[in-house]
Parts: structure tokens; C-alpha cells; sequence
């Protein structure tokens, strides 16, 4: 592995920290979908918690790109001596939901299988796939696989059917590699568990990902997902952001046993990306700025923004946001063994992303922005709000939440009532039918998750389209089910009133309303805490 | 006598149209209808009897009617003036209580022999509605001779009416005739047995339907939409599996159905949303009769299935390929006669009707009762009766000082 920091006049980055807001704190940016509010937090009882500065980049991503492959960690031997002639080999890769939001040109994705793709031609490997291991999330496009993998390697092998997305529906594509002492299925795709080396592509942009969760679930379907894709699953994961106290995560490793004694051979490449998100320099570098130390010419180019974004139409809006292409650093690149590989990762993600804080709040606030993992050149329904506030930021934490039991999450984002129709098909029918009669994640997959996961309309829209499959929006339901039954109330500011209501979720206007109705809750004079986030910052609660 | 007479005043029918296009039920106040005052009429043959409405209902032909909506295709088939009102429960000069059959067959013109519908009890399809011994008119509330329930007086024929039993109210009593409709509608769409069955529309029609396919069908799944909460509750109450809104329908009996869907491509609206389903329901019941439902219902119905127009349609543009691929039945179902039951037994709907409103308490659909001098609110209250979470409006004649001289 290759660790090595550019040389660089820039002052070494700043760890994220918590800021106690008194008097002379200045408003704070809220991220509020396609744009920002300006928030002032009660003085005297709030804080903010603010993400690090970019970690350095990889002065030499190729180096270390081949350096890892070279020296893996764990009981692995290095890539060459495991690629031989006449051999099946797998290449998958994690996809369009990482990184967000999707990174500049070359893609890490690129960069890793280049490599591993020259040493497998040296080595006179000619049976290669490469496969976007998507489980049940939609198909990418090709401009989006060409992004992801670069041209050359695209038009090498997606006009011969070599590369392509997963389609867990496939039964012919798709076996039960056998189950794990907890009766798990453990679901697989064929042409990977067939293949003499499966090489795994991961971009680890949070430490949910990765691990034995990149194949045990980006290769499966619903048989193998439904184990801990799950209400129990994720109601015991406190959180899906800490390995070790993630149920969903043990769930993952189990089935990681069952693949590997089930022959199938794993080289894991996991990397990680530093907080570079909004850029140094450019149109949203103020987003990665402490507000306090905005220039003049900040604060003037911040209004004139807000400004233009208010009166630009929410799809030009959408346009111009779904253009972003995060300047992302590759920060460490790690190969071999899964589960090595793996523990070296999350050290690296929290280097960038963990910041302690001391104790809980009653109240914890947070600024949703335009992008989650579903809704990639997409919209962002309130299903997907939802489960962005509740299933991954609220997540982002280790220890205990940020905010106490029966405490008031406070989220904005205008929570249109919009749906993409390719994209999202079940999720509407999952607002209109499944909503309208009961919020209770419980209720809800007892009674309607086998409707619509065997649906055969959406199972051929995934398999034929580019739709998330019909139960897609069920896992994200249960992804937020950990906060809900945490949770005394959740607030909306700034939402669609019908949509906020038919989510279960109380609606305000203003961050002050919402505040007031959350003294209902936790009473008066109650402790704020407002998770600055992104760039992604990660809670460490002690 | 005291009545609401409608007139043939084509300036006025002009205006009734534009007020009623701004604002639902404002014809009553340009159009050419009025409040009078006059002579008692007289009976129209030896045999009709006098009937003192207590409650007369305001249904959507009724606002058609008033808000210059109707179709030409009935100008030959009434008389003017006129005194609307056909959904009647009132007393008879011996004090006994009836309601009132509106339908004008063979019978009540005294025409013999009978048409052959006549004959076999079908008299809403009398071939004879223009002839016999009274003025044209499809129904009372339609024919100058007989009068209507707007009015504290008209005439009836014996063969119209109904007794009523002494445990209806007279709530439950008006709620007869729309019952029969929905009665009638149901049964007209021969619905499979755990059949998927769709109703559009959750006004009075709707929910009568529902209640009528709950109870004398056996349907798997009844699927509505509706606008309004109060609708969506009472269509769930009556028996309705799944209520969705209008532009929810679509995908609701789609899930229901277990179809697939044929979603857009082209650039009417936004590509990937459901156009129309490969399969769809059983049967399609249109309670509302625009270009929209009958559309919708062309495509959510599955080929060979049933599509019936209970709603009174005027002039309508559709694109009518899918009932030709689809090879779909579209039937219309007006009011009432004898209807055959899943055994083979010919029941006349009334006897049904009469049985369904007191099961299913349907005397609850009537929302509001105005005097006939506050006419123009009660046309306005019904033609908005949904967005202010009412059902049926009616006029409440018992207190009337005209209708209670003897």
C-alpha cells in the first residue's frame, strides 16, 4: 500500500472539530436540496459539527494502484501470481450509487481495473467480465459505465458482452452458494462464483461500504438480501456505519464465510476518497469553507447563488446540480485479503471523516442535500429523503446517536412530490399504496414486501430498464427504521406539506417553527446539535 | 302549487352554460330555470295519482340540466317547460308513503301492447318515450305533463311507484332511485367471481355502486378512486378494497391486477409513467363520464373485459383504438328495470335497491336538504358537494305550505 502525501504548499488539512455557537457565531449553510438556507442556531445551547478539511490526495494514484496489487495485505498472494492462463477471471465493481456525488474524470474505478486488466493480459488471461455489481439497484447506463470505467476499457468489452450490469433476476445468471449457520441464503452470481479469481473494485466512501458487504451484497438478489436487508437486520445496527456493531454487517460476513468455503477465490481492492467534494476553488468551494471565514466575496457570490438558484426551474436546477463532478482525492488504496483489506479501509475513512463529540443532544438538526445514493442523474423523491436523513445520516455515527432516545431530528429539504418514472416505478406505488395505510416498517414488510419484490412488472422493468427493483423502496424504508423507533418526532423544514405528511413526518416552514414544535417533544430550552454534513463528517460519540 | 320550472330559453341556456363552466351549479342563477308559484296541475290521464314530495334529490343529470351541460340528444326526447326532480319519496293523497319510479315506459303512457323491452320488465330501454298519451320525456322530471319532485306537487302513475316500508326514513327513502342506478350499473357489468372491478368517480353514483357490487357481487378486489377524504372514506366503508386518486388508478389496478403496464415514450408527459396496462380489470365501472374517465377506462380494462357508463357522458373526444385492439365492451347501464341474479331469479331493481339502502344504512349519503326558495345554494352546494365532503343534496318539501293544503 501506498500512503505517500503530494507535496503541497497548502497548510495541513484542519480536523473536523465541534463548534459551540455563541453570539458571534454567523449563520450556517444548510444544505436544502437543489440549494442553501442560512440558518442562525439558538445561542448558548447549540452546536455544529463540522466535517475535516481534504486529506491529501495520493501524490501517485497509479503507483499506489500497483503498489497495492503488488504487496496485498492479508493472506493474499500478489495479483501476478494469481492470474494464470486459461483462467476464468471476474471483475466487479461497485456502481453508479459511488462516490457522490460521482467523481471527475479518470474514475478510481478506471484507474484499478486498467491495472488489474494489463497484469491480466501479461499474464495471458483472455476470459474476462467485468460486472457492475448493482444487487437490485437500477442498471447504469452506458455513459455512466463509460464513466466508471473509462473508454478503452468499455470498448473493449461491452460490444462483446463482457461487460455489463448484474441482473439478479436472472435465474440462469444467479445460484445459492448455501447458507450460513443462521439459515441465511447466500445468493450469488454465477459467472462470479464460476470464475478461478473474483477481483472486487470498491470506492469506500463510507464505512457501511466494503468489506465482505461488497460481494455478499452487490452480487446478490432478493433470496440473499431479504436475510439482512431487514427491519430486524437494521433496527440492530447501531450503527450500519460501524462494522462491529452492525448487524447488517455480521449478516454480510457470515455470508462472506459461506462464499469462501464455497470456493470462491476473492481479491479485494477497497479505496477511499478524501472530503475534496465541492472542490478548493470553483462555483461551491464556500461549501467546504467555515462560514466564519467566508470572505466578503464569499458571502456575495453565497446570495447571488441562493438568488439565482430560487429562480431557476427546479429541473434546470436538477440539471445544473446533476453536472457535478466532485474533484475527489484518492486518499489510500489497499488490496488482498478481504477482511484485511477491509480493516485498513475504515481506518482511512475515519482518519477523513470521524470527529468526536462529546455527548448526545436533544435535538439533532441537518441540511439534506440534492444527491443520495438512488437518485444519481435522477430525482430525489421522498422515499429517498427520507432514507438519505434518517437511514445515512443519521447512521453516521459510532457509540450511541447523536441525538438522545425520544430526542427531535430536525431535516431540511423541499421533499418534492416527485418521482422519476423509469427510475423509480415501485417507489411510486410504494408512496401511493403502502404509505397511505401505514408508516410502521414492520407492518409495512409483513404485509406488502413479497408483493412487490415479486412483481413481475418490475422485475422486468429492472431487468429491462433502468429501474431500482420493486423492493427497493422497502430497504429504504428500513434503512431510516433504526432513527424512527429512536426518534420522539422528525421534522421537515421547508417541504412539500402533503409529501412531509404522507412520510409520517411533521412539516414547518422555518427552522425557528420546526424548533418550537420540537419543544413539545423534549421541552423547553433544548440542546441543538447541527451535523455539518457534506463533506461527510462521522460522529464518534462518547 | 310551488315548483322550479325549466324553460326552453336558449339566451338564458347560453348563459346557464358559461356561469356553470366558471363555476359548478351557477346556472340555477342566469339560466332558465325558476322559482313560480301556479295552479295545482292536472292529472295527465285517468289512472295518475297526485303525488307531495317530502325529499327530492338533485343528481348530476339534474346540474347538467341546469348548467346548460346536457346533450342536444335529449332535446327530442323532453317536453318544455318542465319541473325537474326525479329521485322522489312523498306521500299520495291518502297519506300512504311511496317512492317514485321516474322512468316513463309503455305502461305509464298507456301504450299497448307493450314494447318488447317493456315486456320483459327493461323499461329503462321503452322504445316508446317520445309517444303515448303524454308529452315526451324519458322520465318524470323530464316530461311537461307529469311534473317533478321540484315541486310540491306532480302526478305519478301507479305503476311508478313504490310503498315504502315504515322503518325507512325519508332520508333512506330518497336514496332509492340513485340506488337503483348503482344496483342496476353492478349488475349490468356481469362481473366474474373474484373479479377485479374498478369504479371511477366516488360521488352518490360511486358509492351506491360500490355498495351494490359489495353486496350483490363477489369481486376479489374493488378498487375506487376519489377526490375528497369524506369520499375516500365512505368508498372504503361501502366496501371499496383500494381508493386512490383519480391520477392514481393506473398503477392501483395494476398491483391489483398483477399486470404489466405499457409506460410512455413518446412526449405526452413524462417518459417512463404508465399509459395504459397490458391486462387490467374485469370490469371498469365510469361513474363520471368525461373524456378523462372513459380514457382511463379504455386503459385499465383487460382485453375482452367490460367497461360500463353509469355517469351520464355529453359530448366526449376518445380515442377509441384500445376498444377495438382490446376488443372491450363499453355498455352503458341507465337506470333501472329487472335485473337477473347470479341464480337466474329476475328481481326488479327497486326490490334491490330497497334492500341495499337498508343494509348498508345508505340513508347516510344525504348530506344536506335546502327549502326550494333557497334553490341556487342547493344546486351550488350539489354541483360542489364532494369538495365540501357532501353526497346528496335534496330538497325539503315537507314543511312546505303549498304541498300541505289538502
Amino acid at each position: 500500500m501506498n500512503n505517500e502525501n503530494k507535496e503541497t504548499s497548502r497548510p495541513s488539512p484542519r480536523p473536523g472539530f465541534v463548534l459551540d455557537v455563541d453570539r458571534n457565531t454567523p449563520p450556517i449553510v444548510f444544505h436544502h436540496g437543489e440549494n442553501f438556507r442560512l440558518e442562525k442556531l439558538p445561542v448558548g445551547r447549540s452546536r455544529v459539527v463540522y466535517p475535516s478539511e481534504p486529506l491529501e490526495g495520493l501524490s501517485d494514484p497509479e503507483g499506489a494502484i500497483k503498489d497495492a496489487l503488488l504487496n496485498p495485505l492479508g493472506d493474499s498472494e500478489p495479483l501476478p501470481s494469481l492470474l494464470k492462463p486459461g483462467m476464468k477471471l471476474t471483475i466487479a465493481f461497485d456502481d453508479i450509487s459511488l462516490p457522490l456525488p460521482p467523481m471527475r474524470k479518470p474514475d478510481i474505478r478506471q484507474r484499478i481495473i486498467e491495472a488489474v486488466l494489463d497484469m491480466a493480459a501479461e499474464a495471458g488471461v483472455d476470459d474476462v467480465h467485468l460486472i457492475a455489481a448493482l444487487a437490485l439497484h437500477r442498471r447504469m447506463t452506458e455513459d455512466e459505465l463509460r464513466h466508471a470505467v473509462g473508454d478503452r476499457v468499455y470498448d473493449s468489452f461491452a460490444p462483446k458482452g463482457l461487460l455489463y450490469n448484474l441482473d439478479a433476476e436472472d435465474p440462469e445468471g444467479m445460484i445459492v452458494l448455501g447458507e450460513t449457520p443462521h439459515g441465511e441464503d447466500v445468493h450469488f452470481c454465477r459467472r462470479a462464483a464460476e470464475s478461478d479469481l473474483l477481483i472486487y473494485v470498491n470506492i469506500n466512501l463510507v464505512s457501511m461500504d466494503g468489506g465482505h458487504k461488497s460481494t455478499a451484497t452487490g452480487l446478490a438478489g432478493y433470496t440473499g438480501l431479504r436475510h439482512h436487508h431487514n427491519v430486524h437486520t437494521l433496527r440492530n445496527s447501531k450503527s450500519i456505519m460501524d462494522k462491529d456493531n452492525s448487524a447488517l454487517h455480521a449478516s454480510n460476513w457470515r455470508m462472506g464465510d459461506v462464499i469462501k468455503d464455497a470456493g470462491v477465490k476473492i481479491f479485494q481492492i477497497e479505496t477511499t476518497v478524501n472530503n475534496n467534494t465541492f472542490g478548493r476553488e470553483g462555483p461551491l468551494a464556500l461549501l467546504q469553507k467555515r462560514e466564519w471565514e467566508w470572505t466578503a466575496r464569499d458571502r456575495g457570490q453565497f446570495i447571488a447563488m441562493q438568488r439565482g438558484l430560487d429562480l431557476l426551474p427546479v429541473k434546470t436546477k436538477r440539471r445544473i446540480f446533476g453536472g457535478w463532478q466532485s474533484p475527489y482525492e484518492m486518499t489510500s488504496v489497499q488490496a488482498g485479503e478481504v477482511e484485511a483489506v477491509h480493516k485498513r479501509t475504515i481506518e482511512n475513512v475515519y482518519a477523513q471523516q470521524l470527529v468526536t463529540v462529546e455527548g448526545q443532544t436533544d435535538i439533532l438538526t441537518m441540511g439534506l442535500p440534492y444527491i443520495c445514493p438512488y437518485n444519481v442523474n435522477s430525482i430525489m423523491n421522498p422515499i429517498l429523503v427520507m432514507c438519505l436523513g434518517l437511514g445515512y445520516f443519521f447512521n453516521l455515527y459510532k457509540g450511541k446517536p447523536l441525538v438522545r432516545e425520544g430526542g427531535v431530528l430536525i431535516m431540511s429539504h423541499p421533499t418534492p412530490w416527485e418521482f422519476h418514472p423509469v427510475h423509480h416505478p415501485s417507489y411510486i406505488d410504494f408512496f401511493e399504496q403502502v404509505l397511505i395505510e401505514t408508516t410502521d416498517p414492520i407492518e409495512i414488510e409483513k404485509k406488502y414486501e413479497k408483493q412487490f419484490a415479486e412483481d413481475e412488472w418490475y422485475i422486468h422493468l429492472y431487468r429491462n430498464s433502468y429501474a431500482y427493483h420493486g423492493v427497493h423502496p422497502f430497504y429504504m424504508w428500513y434503512w431510516g427504521s433504526h432513527a424512527m423507533q429512536h426518534l420522539g418526532r422528525i421534522i421537515i423544514v421547508g417541504g412539500d406539506q402533503k409529501a412531509v405528511r404522507r412520510l409520517g413526518f411533521q412539516s414547518a416552514s422555518t427552522l425557528q417553527d420546526a424548533l418550537e414544535i420540537a419543544t413539545d417533544v423534549v421541552g423547553p430550552q433544548p440542546t441543538i446539535t447541527h451535523l455539518k454534513n457534506p463533506p461527510i463528517v462521522m460522529a464518534d460519540v462518547i | 302549487m310551488k315548483a322550479l320550472r325549466f324553460k326552453r330559453n336558449i339566451p338564458r341556456y347560453a348563459a346557464a352554460k358559461i356561469a356553470g363552466n366558471i363555476k359548478p351549479g351557477s346556472g340555477a342563477s342566469f339560466g332558465p330555470i325558476d322559482l313560480i308559484q301556479e295552479e295545482s296541475p292536472k292529472a295527465p290521464g285517468e289512472e295518475w295519482v297526485r303525488v307531495r314530495p317530502r325529499l327530492s334529490g338533485i343528481c348530476g343529470s339534474d346540474l347538467a340540466t341546469v348548467d346548460g351541460k346536457s346533450a342536444r340528444y335529449f332535446e327530442p326526447l323532453v317536453s318544455f317547460p318542465f319541473t325537474p326532480g326525479h329521485e322522489v319519496v312523498g306521500d299520495l293523497d291518502d297519506d300512504s308513503r311511496v317512492v317514485l319510479e321516474p322512468v316513463l315506459s309503455c305502461t305509464s303512457r298507456n301504450i299497448s301492447p307493450t314494447c318488447n323491452p317493456c315486456s320483459q320488465g327493461k323499461i329503462g330501454n321503452c322504445e316508446n318515450v317520445t309517444l303515448g298519451e303524454i308529452s315526451p320525456g324519458i322520465q318524470t322530471g323530464s316530461c311537461h305533463d307529469t311534473g317533478g319532485g321540484w315541486a310540491t306537487e306532480f302526478y305519478a302513475h301507479p305503476s311508478q311507484l313504490h310503498s315504502v316500508p315504515n322503518e325507512f326514513s325519508d332520508e333512506a327513502a330518497v336514496m332509492v332511485e340513485p340506488t337503483a342506478c348503482g344496483v342496476h350499473a353492478a349488475l349490468a357489468a356481469e362481473l366474474p367471481s373474484e373479479g377485479v372491478v374498478a369504479i371511477l368517480g366516488s360521488g352518490t353514483l360511486g358509492q351506491v355502486t360500490i355498495s351494490a357490487l359489495r353486496h350483490f357481487t363477489n369481486p376479489k378486489t374493488i378498487i375506487s378512486t376519489a377526490r375528497y377524504p369524506e369520499q375516500k372514506r365512505l368508498a372504503a366503508e361501502l366496501g371499496s378494497d383500494i381508493v386512490v386518486n383519480p391520477d392514481e388508478i393506473h398503477r392501483a389496478v395494476r398491483r391489483a391486477c398483477g399486470t404489466k403496464a405499457i409506460t410512455n415514450v413518446s412526449e405526452k408527459g413524462p417518459e417512463g409513467s404508465v399509459d395504459r396496462l397490458t391486462g387490467g380489470a374485469d370490469v371498469v365501472i365510469d361513474c363520471v363520464g368525461t373524456s378523462k374517465s372513459i380514457s382511463d377506462a379504455l386503459s385499465i380494462t383487460k382485453p375482452k373485459g367490460k367497461i360500463i357508463l353509469v355517469g351520464m357522458p355529453s359530448i366526449v373526444e376518445l380515442e377509441l383504438t384500445p376498444l377495438w385492439h382490446r376488443e372491450l365492451q363499453l355498455i352503458g347501464a341507465y337506470t333501472y328495470g329487472t335485473e337477473r341474479l347470479a341464480n337466474g331469479e329476475a328481481v326488479n331493481t327497486f326490490d334491490l335497491a330497497f334492500e341495499l339502502v337498508k343494509s348498508a344504512k345508505l340513508e347516510k349519503l344525504v348530506s344536506a336538504c335546502y327549502r326550494l326558495n333557497n334553490y341556487q345554494e342547493a344546486l351550488k352546494h350539489a354541483a360542489n358537494a364532494g369538495a365540501r365532503g357532501a353526497f346528496k343534496i335534496v330538497f325539503d318539501l315537507r314543511d312546505e305550505r303549498e304541498r300541505n293544503i289538502k
